[in-house]
């Protein structure tokens, strides 16, 4: 139960600074800090192949895209700072809404779900979780959803490349 | 122990975060950074109720989320790349005009 | 304090000190092998035939100064040898490098020679490895030096590039060994087919080890894949602003990583601590022969071949080395399915 605290702690403060940092770089670390906690709790809830992979696709390679960028455009954060550097509920129209929406979202949902469930039960023993189960489900059950996704990802990759180039006529 | 409970509402809480974190910052690649914090929410509750239940499923879908996620970070970050050329900016409400 | 606890520590702080040595091993090693490729003598001043050489490099980096350039973030300036020192260690935790054994009867049951023995032990590998970018990645942005930015945007590139062919070779023998933790894997290579030959992956999966190998040697940033850190290009490439001790982790980090790299290659083809002769409580010293030999190679081939220019590595590591891992990962699950193994 500790455990669950501790990875439910590093997690949650890790989320909350990193919408709450104004250096773009920081926050990706940040980032990274919690899905390294998200791993953790993976790993509690008996789904370790899981954990490996958030830690391989994840914090091991979209964080890297995240980061590249960030590093390529040099993002400057200091344009923002006039906009955020008041407090968000004393920002100009639009964002004071944004920002009390997002307030009322976070207690309704505490308050939705601290009134108890029926399922305030532990969890039974373990489901199936080893690879070899996990795989021969992907490849009979979803199969077609697994085809699916390499043809997206396939089209990911050409529109991002077509998108980031560089056009040769803007040049002249 | 922890039970299903305990995960969704720390679930909630991260989903909750992410979403402040798209309301409130204005800069492009913070808001990516805090739909990841809403994706990897879901997909924690997605893998304590696929505990709960005993089946494997939940991790199934989760492995789908991850590359769903993945390929849209990929592809809105080349378009903030773009956007960045153009304006030299990362901050949306210079993205005001229909106008490119 | 249970002895199997005090067996247990006592195996984490024995490898952890075994790696450390290893590192100081490979900086004399390197230099006298490469000193007999050249035709010279390499270091034979300090201690008998030089073998003092790594202590006087290390007391020599500890009296330097530990120099910070004032543009530098300093919190990711210091953090980024960290991670890549910690990543190097960290990897070799699920390695085991010999069968389970009662220290000569010492204890009551078996304690595996492996620091942590978890059933996706590949995974965790390769998921450290992903890790290990971002130490060469952030060395190269705080330094606020352009040098060091290119070198470290180039180096993490090319690391990331080759973690694809790298986890192909890896798939290709999973299928093989039909298990995802690393002692079933050497496990499955112990006995011979014809009396003769050892059950070794190498021989089932030939295009495998030399993919893995050369997706290893670029994921550790050697040559002849190390543009990103050769002296006649970029200065030092992403560790140009370090110096003293930081230096040394980038050092040691990459040394260890050579290890852990040519162990996993061990326990995956060359079945781990398997051998004639020796009985299996002393297979260790098979896995110290096998590593040994990985590692000679490794530094034979920095001194011999000559370093890819960038793009050449980048173009060959997705337009060759990429498609003749998934080609070979289809033939090894033809084959598998074929002959029903």
């Amino acid at each position: 139960m500790t455990l669950f605290y501790l990875f439910g702690a590093v997690a949650v403060i890790a989320s909350l600074l990193v919408i709450a940092q104004r250096n773009p770089i920081y926050s990706v670390l940040l980032l990274i800090a919690s899905f390294g906690a998200l791993s953790g709790l993976y790993v509690l809830l008996d789904a370790p192949f899981v954990a490996v992979t958030q830690i391989i696709v994840y914090a091991g390679a979209i964080m890297v895209l995240f980061l590249f960028v960030v590093m390529l455009l040099n993002a400057p954060h200091e344009e923002t700072e006039h906009d955020e550097k008041v407090h968000p509920l004393r920002r100009p129209g639009p964002m004071r809404l944004g920002a009390v929406l997002a307030a009322a979202l976070v207690v309704e949902l505490i308050w939705a779900l601290s009134r108890g469930t029926s399922e305030t039960g532990a969890f039974g023993e373990a489901a199936v979780s080893s690879v070899r189960a996990l795989g021969r489900s992907l490849f009979t059950e979803y199969a077609f959803a697994f085809e699916v996704t390499s043809v997206l990802i396939l089209v990911a990759m050409v529109g991002a490349v077509v998108l980031a180039k560089r056009d040769p006529r803007a040049h002249s | 122990m922890p039970t299903l409970n305990d995960y969704l509402v720390l679930s909630a809480i991260l989903f909750a975060i992410g979403t402040a974190g798209v309301f409130v910052r204005r800069n492009l690649i913070t808001i990516l950074l805090s739909i990841e914090i809403m994706l990897n929410a879901v997909n924690l509750s997605f893998v304590a109720f696929g505990r709960s239940l005993g089946t494997a499923d939940g991790q199934i879908i989760v492995f789908f989320v991850m590359t769903v996620a993945a390929a849209e970070a990929a592809v809105g970050l080349a378009i903030v790349i773009g956007l960045f050329r153009h304006r030299e900016s990362l901050n949306p409400d210079t993205f005001t005009s229909l106008k490119w | 304090m249970t002895p199997l606890l005090v067996a247990q520590i006592g195996l984490t702080l024995f490898v952890f000190f075994m790696l450390l040595n290893s590192a100081a091993v490979m900086v004399y090693v390197e230099r006298k092998v490469a000193a007999f490729l050249q035709q010279r003598l390499g270091p034979y001043l300090v201690g008998p035939k030089g073998v003092l050489q790594p202590l006087a490099d290390v007391i020599k980096l500890m009296f330097k100064e530990e120099l910070r350039p004032k543009a530098a973030d300093w919190f990711l300036f210091a953090l980024a040898p960290i991670i890549s020192a910690s990543c190097a260690f960290a990897a070799f935790a699920v390695v085991p490098f010999g069968a389970a054994t009662t220290f000569f009867g010492l204890l009551s049951e078996p304690v595996k020679l492996q620091v942590a023995d978890v059933n996706v032990a590949v995974l965790v590998i390769f998921a450290i490895a992903s890790m290990s970018v971002y130490g060469i990645v952030l060395a190269g942005w705080s330094s606020n030096s352009k040098y060091s930015l290119l070198g470290g945007l180039r180096s993490s590139a090319q690391m990331i590039s080759y973690e694809l062919s790298y986890g192909m070779a890896l798939a290709s023998v999973l299928v093989v060994g039909n298990s995802l933790s690393l002692t079933d894997i050497v496990n499955g290579q112990s006995g011979y087919w014809f009396h003769v030959l050892p059950r070794w992956f190498i021989f089932l999966q030939p295009v495998g080890f030399l993919i893995y190998l050369t997706a290893g040697v670029a994921e550790t940033n050697r040559a002849p894949f190390d543009f990103p850190e050769a002296e006649q290009e970029l200065v030092a490439g992403y560790h140009t602003e370090y110096s003293s001790m930081s230096f040394a982790m980038f050092f040691l980090a990459e040394y260890i990583n050579m290890v852990t790299v040519s162990a996993v290659a061990t326990d995956l083809f060359l079945g781990g601590w398997h051998g004639p002769f020796l009985p299996e409580s002393l297979g260790w010293i098979w896995f110290l022969v096998k590593v040994g030999a990985l590692l000679f190679f490794y530094v034979w081939m920095r001194w011999t071949l000559p370093r890819y220019r960038y793009d050449q590595l980048m173009s060959f590591g997705w337009k060759i080395l990429l498609p003749v891992a998934v080609v070979n990962l289809l033939v090894t699950a033809a084959g598998v399915l074929y002959f029903g193994m």
